[in-house]
């Protein structure tokens, strides 16, 4: 088997994990967003349901995770869906199991907003709503790139998980073609695809940080 | 014309008493001085009628509107200079944008920071961020201006540029009600001055009247500053 045809055939699996990667940042940020809202509301019933949700998509693995939105619309509530469920089950769980974590670090963000930046607002007349739009989340966003940044890396190679729910990423195809040849090679090509995935997400996260490097 | 009346405020913080019983009233182009040794109250005081602590009884009325320069000046890190003077009246007060940048820039040249317009507050001395929060407060076009110890994170040497800048307001006939431990300052721009203990008001008068009182407690107090000898 020559390189060529390896990445040929790897070619959809490398897809199919760019579009996981890629869907699962779009909607994981901004359901973060809402469940650290969730996290830290005033009302402790609302609170609670915040850090049970965090605690239960942290505290579990994401593998079983998916299982459970896959397998569990059919066993709970005896909803049969058609194989073309497993693309977006694997979405869903992964999008519900990376808010949780980003939901925290949402709120180690919110929180780290000396509360001077509030009363100043405040004094000034800006509504809650434009206070956190205009002043706090601008500043959040610049002081969570870092982990955020920690959190997408892992993303990337988690998206091989989705092999658990029989999607053809990347690592289903090299694992077939591994066995196929009776060889190492797909795995290195698949170590290889990885590592150049990780390097480009650092390179456009650190360009990010430098933009938002123009203030202290 | 009275600007602010405020009539039996009291304020605790848990079983702490912070402010028992406080009336006072801030007449239009006064400068009012609160002086008192630390946890006197004065703060709480100023946070409450500016509504940033929400008293526990007593009355407060406005005739007007108020704005408020920190002690640790809580300028917006992310704006620029000029953004942070422009963006509340043209967002909150609505505006016209151009009208309000005229209104900034002159500020800021009374301010002598003409040069620093673009600048980002991470790039200024402490000194030019409490000027700039001044002239933030001053965009809005408040009526009374309070000052919550302006000049106490400051070195001694950028101290002298904000007291120039609030007497050079004195003169202007701005109303100002000033937390301050400048007492020489107070002394000289206050018109009215209170001196306050564990949380009530032990002596008021006109500044002169404050000042050469024969009160023991203002001359314990007093007699800790080395400034007025």
């Amino acid at each position: 088997m020559t390189v060529l045809s390896l990445i040929q055939d790897l070619s959809s699996g490398m897809l199919t994990s760019v579009f996981i990667f890629a869907a699962t940042v779009v909607f994981s940020l901004p359901l973060g967003l809402l469940v650290a809202f969730v996290r830290m509301s005033k009302v402790g019933v609302i609170r609670g349901i915040g850090k049970v949700y965090i605690s239960i998509l942290r505290g579990t693995p994401l593998m079983l995770q998916l299982m459970f939105v896959f397998y569990g619309p059919y066993y709970l509530f005896g909803v049969s869906l058609s194989t073309n469920y497993r693309m977006p089950a694997v979405l869903i769980g992964f999008a519900l199991n990376y808010a949780a974590y980003f939901a925290e670090i949402y709120r180690a963000g919110i929180e780290s907003i000396d509360p001077g930046q509030y009363e100043a607002a405040q004094v000034l007349g800006y509504s809650r709503t434009q206070t956190f739009i205009h002043i706090i989340f601008p500043q959040v966003i610049k002081r969570i790139l870092p982990p955020v940044t920690n959190e997408i890396i892992t993303l990337v190679k988690d998206t091989s998980l989705a092999f658990a729910l029989a999607v053809t990423e990347m690592f289903t195809i090299t694992k077939q073609i591994a066995s196929h040849e009776a060889s190492m090679v797909p795995y290195i090509a698949a170590a290889i695809f990885y590592y150049v995935f990780n390097l480009i997400v650092a390179f456009v996260m650190e360009r990010i940080e430098k933009r938002l490097d123009y203030y202290k | 014309m009275s600007l602010l009346q405020i009539r039996n405020l009291k304020k605790s913080f848990g079983d702490l008493e912070v402010l028992k019983d406080i009336s006072l009233e801030v007449e239009k182009g006064e400068v009012l001085g609160i002086i008192g040794p630390s946890g006197s109250g004065k703060t709480t005081l100023l946070r409450c009628a500016i509504g940033l602590e929400k008293a526990d009884s007593g009355e407060i009325s406005y005739n007007g509107t108020c704005g408020l320069v920190f002690q640790n000046f809580n300028l917006f890190p992310h704006y620029s200079v000029i953004k942070n003077i422009t963006d509340a009246p043209i967002r909150v007060q609505k505006r016209d944008p151009k009208e309000v940048y005229e209104e900034a820039r002159k500020l800021l040249a009374k301010m002598n920071l003409s040069d620093k317009e673009n600048y980002y507050p991470c790039q200024l001395s402490g000194g030019q961020k409490q000027r700039v929060s001044i002239a933030r407060a001053l965009c809005m076009n408040p009526d009374v201006l309070f000052f919550d110890e302006p000049t106490s994170a400051l070195d001694p040497e950028l101290t002298a540029e904000i007291l120039q800048v609030i007497k050079q307001l004195a003169a202007e006939k701005m109303t100002m009600v000033i937390v301050t431990h400048e007492m020489a300052f107070a002394r000289n721009v206050a018109d009215h001055v209170i001196f306050m203990e564990n949380g009530v008001i032990a002596l008021q008068g006109s500044s002169d009247e404050v000042f050469d009182s024969k009160d023991e407690r203002l001359r314990a107090f007093l007699g800790k500053y080395n400034d007025l000898g």
